[in-house]
């Protein structure tokens, strides 16, 4: 069989429905009689409420109700842990916290939900906000995570004698063994701010409960249906096969958009089940910035132990993760940084230590990175200065510690985000760095560009930066294939989609295996109602976990298809061939019987049909992988910084990537630039700004500065392959790979520009300001202010 | 509330007669009393040009507009553009270099991109960014946002068509 769809560029499937406004995203939908949410929001981050005053907002014309915690009766209570604390470590702390539908006693962010309107219009449903008036009692909030744990800092969760989430210490081998007979020790406190997913699309959600057929349907701007589904099921006392949750097309998603169990989601289908109306809740841009959750707040002090050649005899790094005001997402963030503060490199001794403390601030789940890009920044940092310190070349201290080609599978004796233990699956890394400095030109760069510029009194540096990236995490997704009568394949699966092509990609591999058009193939993604076994997109797993399943289900169809075109063409299956929507015999092309007539004879209308057989060309099979499959990658950089506007221009951007096999390079290419582009605003644009109150400074576009097209350079992309031994595709994620070095390798790079102030630079997100600051105390450190 | 307005406006051609609130938004006017959802909101404060609609022949952001300041006027949409089966030549362009992903800042980037085609047949890529530089988009990075600005280009010049 010859491979047609894929490993090639194919233009998508859902291309001209999103092309023409024909795709339906959540905020399309219109049902008559529709009622429209919004939602009262703490105005404090940190306040007791002593009594919430509705009577005139119920009395405005159009409003048909309005909802307080009180109002909710026993529906009222903390939602789901959506991952638990790991078992397998010994002595983890974890203090389950999660959030509530509508505050009831303490408001513990700005923008906490308070009170709930449902009018005729969402004109008059704000309106009647300004009728709500609460009695606040603010109090001291927590908001520097550096002093959540002070004995003097106020208490976010009462029954905990801190505000300490978690805690969770992991080691191999001897850290401090290692450090008494390293040459060389590098400590530093590295820090890391939070940032906004922002994706375009706002969340939102219309909720129709049919008291007619007792049917619960919601479209919901989620990447995960199927837990929604069944969690909402449990919540409301319904059958799952009474509650359908669709996710049509989703405009972006990049982690907060898994949203699971947030307070609009728990409260519109119960208000649509009690009001028995359709109702619609579409979160504006404010409120995204408040109530929508965000990530990557850490603070590390951390420690690399080298010999004097450049080798990393361990690494230490004892750092705390600001969770916000609930942890409904366990540790996954602080165990993903775990598993990358070592990089792409081998080290021996490892100890990590992560405290989780609970903030006065909006709730943090994982942003495209999710925890990586920290890690990452981390251990190329540190082995940045080392290098520095030791006068040993940036590419060549990364090659003589990379994982070496033949110690894979590579177990780094921790456990990941999965829990599982951290095993590095594949990889070559030292053929990306050569390939990105190669591409780049990095000698030419560094012997003559550079010093020509410099001489012209220019600011221009070079970095490269390399990575992994754990990804394709199970358990396991399904999927389900069948011929239809007119000869077209629809496939259902349970992830969601928010951009990645899935669509197309997918129905390569189909197209492939069952010798149609890959335009026939028709995907059904993110309706409970075709699919509801699986769990959603995240982590970088689509292409792993859900490809592989509908591989493996096309693989069925297509031995189906053969053995009844065996019996009915009469002719052994060796003999036949599938192609153009076909099953023909090998040498007599004339002899043939389309898919679509052996679809119909499988399932026929009339006569026996044999015992144990079973109706219809269709499979559904599933996939779960033993353990996830790490993608890596190398990036290089050249920038320019304005010393006077402090403004950075990127001049070249190069991104080498290894996500295993490649189903569709045009779809991966574009999954590297929007990584590379979040990766850029996460360096030097984007800083969700807290005053001391904890009132988040910068709620607009206006204010948060989302990357433009000017700011985001061309990227080169190079692909290295070597393929996953952990599934039959060899796939591995490259959702998020294209973020996770940004930030280690813009430091990296403006350091290299600004050599003759010798800064170190260990924070981002970075400014034009806080550049210029960074600038002006190593001025004053080197005493010539 | 009740002072209600009566407008008239010409929609990709078709005339709708329809009374409105002052207050009501051109983006919510077109979008859910029209029922042409193919113009997004993303910020609704002027930001991220998902919204950008043709205003008597103009890029303008519907979120910044009210519906009764566009009575009178002729206004372009998404759906004005191509069909399914007959894609415009720009969205054609998209299509080929994967200048969509998720879909959602789409519309506005088209409706930026129409005049400015027809204002210059032989864009720069210096000069396609600095077009597209009020309309955000989260998913792409742009460049495969350049590329199909470029292509289109390319392809509606007349050495091309021959
Ligand atoms: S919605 Fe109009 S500019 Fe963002
Ligand atoms: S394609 Fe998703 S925001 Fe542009």
């Amino acid at each position: 069989m010859t491979e047609r769809y894929v490993g090639q560029r194919i233009t998508r499937n859902e291309d001209p429905r999103l092309l023409t406004g024909q795709a339906l995203f959540v905020d399309d939908m219109d049902i008559p009689g529709m009622l429209h949410a919004a939602f009262l929001r703490s105005d404090y981050a940190h306040a007791r409420i002593n009594s919430i005053d509705v009577s005139a907002a119920r009395k405005r014309p159009g409003v048909v109700a309005v909802y307080t915690a009180e109002d909710l009766g026993d529906y009222w209570r903390p939602g789901p842990l959506l991952v638990p604390a790991p078992h397998s470590v010994e002595n983890v702390i974890f203090n389950q916290r999660t959030q509530v539908p509508l505050v009831k006693d303490k408001a513990k962010y700005v923008g906490e939900a308070i009170a709930v309107v449902f009018a005729v219009s969402r004109y008059v449903a704000e309106d009647a906000l300004e009728d709500i008036w609460v009695d606040y009692e603010p109090l001291a909030p927590v908001v520097d995570i550096e002093r959540a744990l002070d004995s003097d800092a106020p208490l976010i969760h009462e029954g905990l004698d801190s505000n300490l989430c978690a805690h969770l210490a992991q080691e191999k081998g001897d850290y401090e063994a290692a450090c008494r007979e390293a040459d060389l020790v590098i400590s530093r406190r590295i820090a890391i701010d939070r940032g906004a997913a922002a994706a375009m699309e706002n969340r939102g959600l219309v909720a129709n409960w049919d008291d007619k057929s007792q049917q619960l349907t919601l479209w919901d701007t989620t990447q995960a249906p199927i837990p929604v589904r069944n969690g909402l099921a449990g919540m409301l006392g319904l059958s799952e096969h009474q509650v359908r949750v669709i996710a049509p097309f989703v405009g972006g998603g990049f982690g907060p958009k898994i949203m699971m169990f947030l307070p609009e989601e728990v409260l519109l289908p119960w208000a649509s089940m009690k009001l028995k109306r359709p109702i619609k809740w579409i979160e504006d841009r404010q409120e995204n910035f408040y109530a929508t959750t965000q990530e990557r707040g850490q603070v590390h002090q951390a420690e690399m132990a080298l010999t004097s050649d450049g080798r990393i005899l361990g690494i230490k790094d004892v750092f705390v993760h600001d969770t916000g005001a609930y942890d409904p997402y366990g540790m996954t963030l602080p165990l993903n940084t775990q598993s990358h503060a070592m990089g792409a490199y081998d080290v021996p001794n490892y100890l990590t230590d992560a405290k989780v403390v609970f903030t006065n601030k909006m709730i943090v789940t994982p942003v495209r990175g999710a925890g990586r890009p920290q890690g990452i920044f981390v251990a190329e940092r540190l082995l940045d200065l080392a290098a520095r310190k030791l006068g040993i070349d940036r590419i060549e201290i990364r090659k003589r510690n990379f994982i070496s080609p033949d110690d894979f599978p590579h177990n780094h004796k921790i456990i990941d985000q999965a829990f599982s233990p951290l095993v590095l699956d594949s990889g070559n890394y030292r053929l990306a760095l050569e390939q990105a400095a190669e591409r780049i030109g990095w000698q030419e760069f560094i012997g003559e560009e550079q010093p020509r510029l410099v001489a012209e009194g220019k600011h221009v540096g070079i970095g490269i930066a390399s990575f992994i990236e754990t990804t394709g995490i199970g358990p396991y997704e399904g999927a389900r294939i069948t011929v239809e009568a007119s000869g077209k394949i629809s496939v259902a699966t349970g992830v969601g989609t928010q951009g990645q092509g899935h669509f197309t990609s997918f129905a390569q591999i189909v197209a492939d295996q069952l010798g149609v058009s890959v335009r026939d193939v028709h995907l059904v993604t993110g309706d409970t109602a075709a699919f509801h076994w699986g769990t959603g997109t995240f982590a970088s797993r689509g292409a792993v976990v859900a490809a592989n399943a509908i591989y493996a289900a096309a693989k069925t169809v297509r031995a189906k298809i053969f053995d009844l075109a065996s019996k009915t063409l009469e002719t052994p299956k060796e003999k036949l061939e599938l192609v153009d929507g076909h099953v023909r015999v090998a040498d007599i092309p004339d002899q043939a019987i389309t898919l679509g007539e052996l679809a119909v004879l499988a399932n026929p209308m009339r006569g026996a049909v044999e015992p144990g057989s079973e109706p219809g060309l269709e499979a559904t099979d599933y996939f779960g992988p033993r353990y996830g499959a790490t993608a890596s990658g190398t990036h290089a950089m050249i920038l320019e910084v304005d010393s006077d506007t402090m403004m950075v221009e990127i001049k070249r951007y190069v991104a080498v990537e290894d996500c295993g096999t490649v189903l569709n390079p045009l779809i991966v290419d574009g999954q590297i630039h929007g990584g590379v582009a979040l990766g850029i605003a996460n360096s030097y644009y984007e800083k969700l700004v807290f005053d001391e109150a904890g009132q988040l400074l910068n709620a607009s576009l206006a204010d948060y500065l989302i990357p433009s097209a000017l700011e985001i350079p061309r990227i080169e992309i190079g692909h290295e392959e070597t393929l996953s031994p952990l599934n039959p595709l060899g796939t591995k994620g490259a959702g998020e790979a294209g973020t996770i070095p940004v930030p280690a390798l813009f430091a990296q790079a403006l350091e290299d520009a600004l050599a003759d102030y010798d800064l170190e630079i260990l924070e981002m997100p970075l400014s034009p300001n806080r550049l210029f600051e960074l600038m002006q105390e190593a001025r004053m450190e080197r005493g010539d202010a | 509330m009740s002072d209600m307005r009566q407008i008239s406006v010409n929609v990709n051609g078709c005339q709708y007669d329809r009374t409105v609130e002052p207050r009501l938004l051109l983006s919510d006017f077109l979008r859910h009393d029209l029922g042409l959802t193919g113009t997004h909101v993303g910020c609704e404060h002027g930001v991220c040009g998902a919204c950008t609609i043709l205003l008597d022949g103009q890029p303008v952001r519907s979120c910044l507009v009210f519906a009764v300041q566009a009575d009178g006027c002729e206004i372009d949409t998404v759906e004005g553009l191509g069909t399914m089966e007959k894609l415009h030549p720009i969205q054609q362009a998209f299509r080929e270099t994967h200048g969509v992903q998720c879909g959602f800042c789409t519309p506005g980037i088209l409706m930026t991109l129409v005049p400015f085609l027809e204002e210059n047949s032989d864009p720069s890529e210096p000069e396609i960014r600095q077009a597209i530089s009020g309309n955000l988009c989260r998913c792409t990075g742009y460049q495969h946002i350049v590329d199909a600005v470029l292509l289109a280009a390319e392809e509606s010049r007349p050495e091309h068509s021959q």
